[in-house]
């Protein structure tokens, strides 16, 4: 007959009805209900991602172009910091299957060290995503920029050297400064198409004048057809700088992009940054109040609530959301930056 | 009436040390493979560009590993190896079902997609 008893029952497993589907509770049941349905989102978006990458092939932004940074060391680092995100949610999600264990254990002290270090390594990953998103939006020192045959580029290299304020405003003194500290002013006046002669006025009233290194040679990618340009064309040293700055000095606006927002973004199609706002956005919601759950279950077991019943099994449900989170990463690391 | 002859038995949810202890072992383990794996993923990743003439063989390599990535988180970490076959399959058998035929019907699509537009113009 099915089911014949080969075991000591557990009774804290038997669901209302005094049976046990699949013999595990209702409540991790319903959880892997909940974790199947949620993944069918993740799946769903990361394949209209798929989806609309398919049909604008050409154009789309290459992932160790657009992430190359590291907080405090700058450009040059391609896929460094994703791999470090990815690492430090794997992480936690070793600590949180070791306080699993622990609660198997009924180890109440072990539970407790491993869900302190899981909910520290939450945070340490939403705070990474913060930073990224940050660079995401904010962008590079170039932006993309639309060249004089109406074609697109990206641009990358070491031309800006610094700037030199020749008359002071009321932001500014006269003298030279690095080019971080006027770039916010020098993005906002080639967006107004205000910059003439690599000369330019911020909005303190400042008269500055931008310095170019006399051997830093831009490098352009095509990523949108123009007349003459076509996409996947790289075009790079002295006709590079001659395209580049014609645009910075055109005086029209908008003909350089800096950084993403929901219209429009410096690395690709409209789209890829709407994807990449929207599936990070959404993970990063998931991490969050995953954090936030962890920590109410991480307070029942100080209170002894879990002890007191006889098993972790919330533990458990919490851990089974906890490494969906990290599953879910480990595709949107692959798909988004990655391939 | 008490019908013990229907009821399927869950699995111990508690063990000792030293069944622990093993189980410590095997978490470990999958750390280290799950570690490997991605700073693999990412060297090469920086080593090869998406321009190189091996790209599509990279590609499919970084898909085949991160299906491996999530095959030991959900059967290890996620426990799903240890439950019952039958709920292991409920799990995963439709998802992929479903999965697979979205992936299907849609990259094929938005291929048909890029062509036409690149035929007939945007």
């Amino acid at each position: 007959m099915a089911g014949h008893a080969t075991n000591q029952i557990d009774a804290s497993s038997l669901w209302g009805g005094k049976v046990s589907p699949f013999s595990t509770s209702y409540g991790k049941l319903m959880m892997w209900f909940f974790l199947v349905s949620d993944a069918l989102t993740f799946g769903g978006l990361l394949i209209s991602y798929g989806f609309t990458r398919h049909d604008a092939q050409a154009s789309w932004p290459i992932g160790e172009e657009t992430f190359n940074s590291l907080p405090f060391l700058g450009h040059g680092y391609p896929l460094i910091y994703v791999a470090l995100m990815t690492f430090i949610l794997i992480v936690s999600s070793v600590t949180m299957v070791l306080a699993v264990e622990a609660g198997h254990r009924m180890d109440r002290k072990g539970v407790t060290k491993w869900m302190i270090a899981t909910i520290i390594g939450g945070f340490f990953f939403v705070g990474s995503q913060a930073w990224e998103w940050s660079h995401f939006i904010h962008g590079s020192e170039y932006g993309k920029v639309e060249l004089a045959d109406g074609s697109k580029a990206t641009v990358s290299g070491h031309s800006f050297k610094n700037f030199t304020v020749t008359k002071a405003g009321h932001d500014f003194k006269k003298g030279t400064y690095e080019t971080e500290e006027l770039l916010h002013d020098f993005h906002s006046a080639v967006l107004a198409g205000k910059v003439k002669d690599n000369k330019f006025k911020t909005h303190g009233g400042a008269e500055v004048t931008l310095n170019t290194n006399a051997d830093g040679h831009l490098k352009l990618i095509i990523k949108e057809d123009g007349k003459k340009f076509k996409t996947g064309k790289v075009i790079q040293n002295h006709e590079a700088n001659e395209l580049y700055y014609e645009a910075i000095n055109s005086g029209t606006r908008n003909r350089v992009t800096y950084g993403a927002n929901l219209t429009s973004n410096e690395y690709g199609p409209a789209q890829y940054g709407q994807f990449f706002f929207f599936i990070t956005g959404f993970h990063g919601f998931h991490v969050f109040s995953g954090v936030i759950i962890n920590i109410i279950i991480f307070f029942g077991v100080l209170r002894g609530v879990y002890h007191k019943r006889g098993h972790y099994e919330m533990v458990e449900k919490t851990g089974l959301y906890w490494h969906f989170v990290d599953l879910v990463w480990v595709f949107v690391f692959t798909f988004f930056y990655l391939v | 009436m008490e019908r013990d002859d229907v009821i399927e038995y869950s699995l111990d949810t508690h063990h000792d040390e030293a069944h622990g202890k093993k189980i410590r072992k095997k978490i470990w383990q999958v750390t280290a493979i799950l570690t490997v794996i991605t700073a693999f993923e990412v060297g090469t990743g920086i080593v090869f560009k998406q321009s190189s003439e091996y790209w599509q063989v990279i590609k499919w390599m970084f898909i085949v590993l991160t299906l491996v990535k999530a095959a030991y988180i959900v059967l290890v970490f996620m426990h799903l190896g240890d439950e019952k076959k039958s709920l292991k399959y409920i799990i995963l058998v439709p998802y992929f079902i479903f999965i697979l035929y979205l992936i299907f019907i849609s990259l094929w699509e938005g291929k048909a997609i890029d062509a036409a537009l690149k035929l007939y113009g945007a």
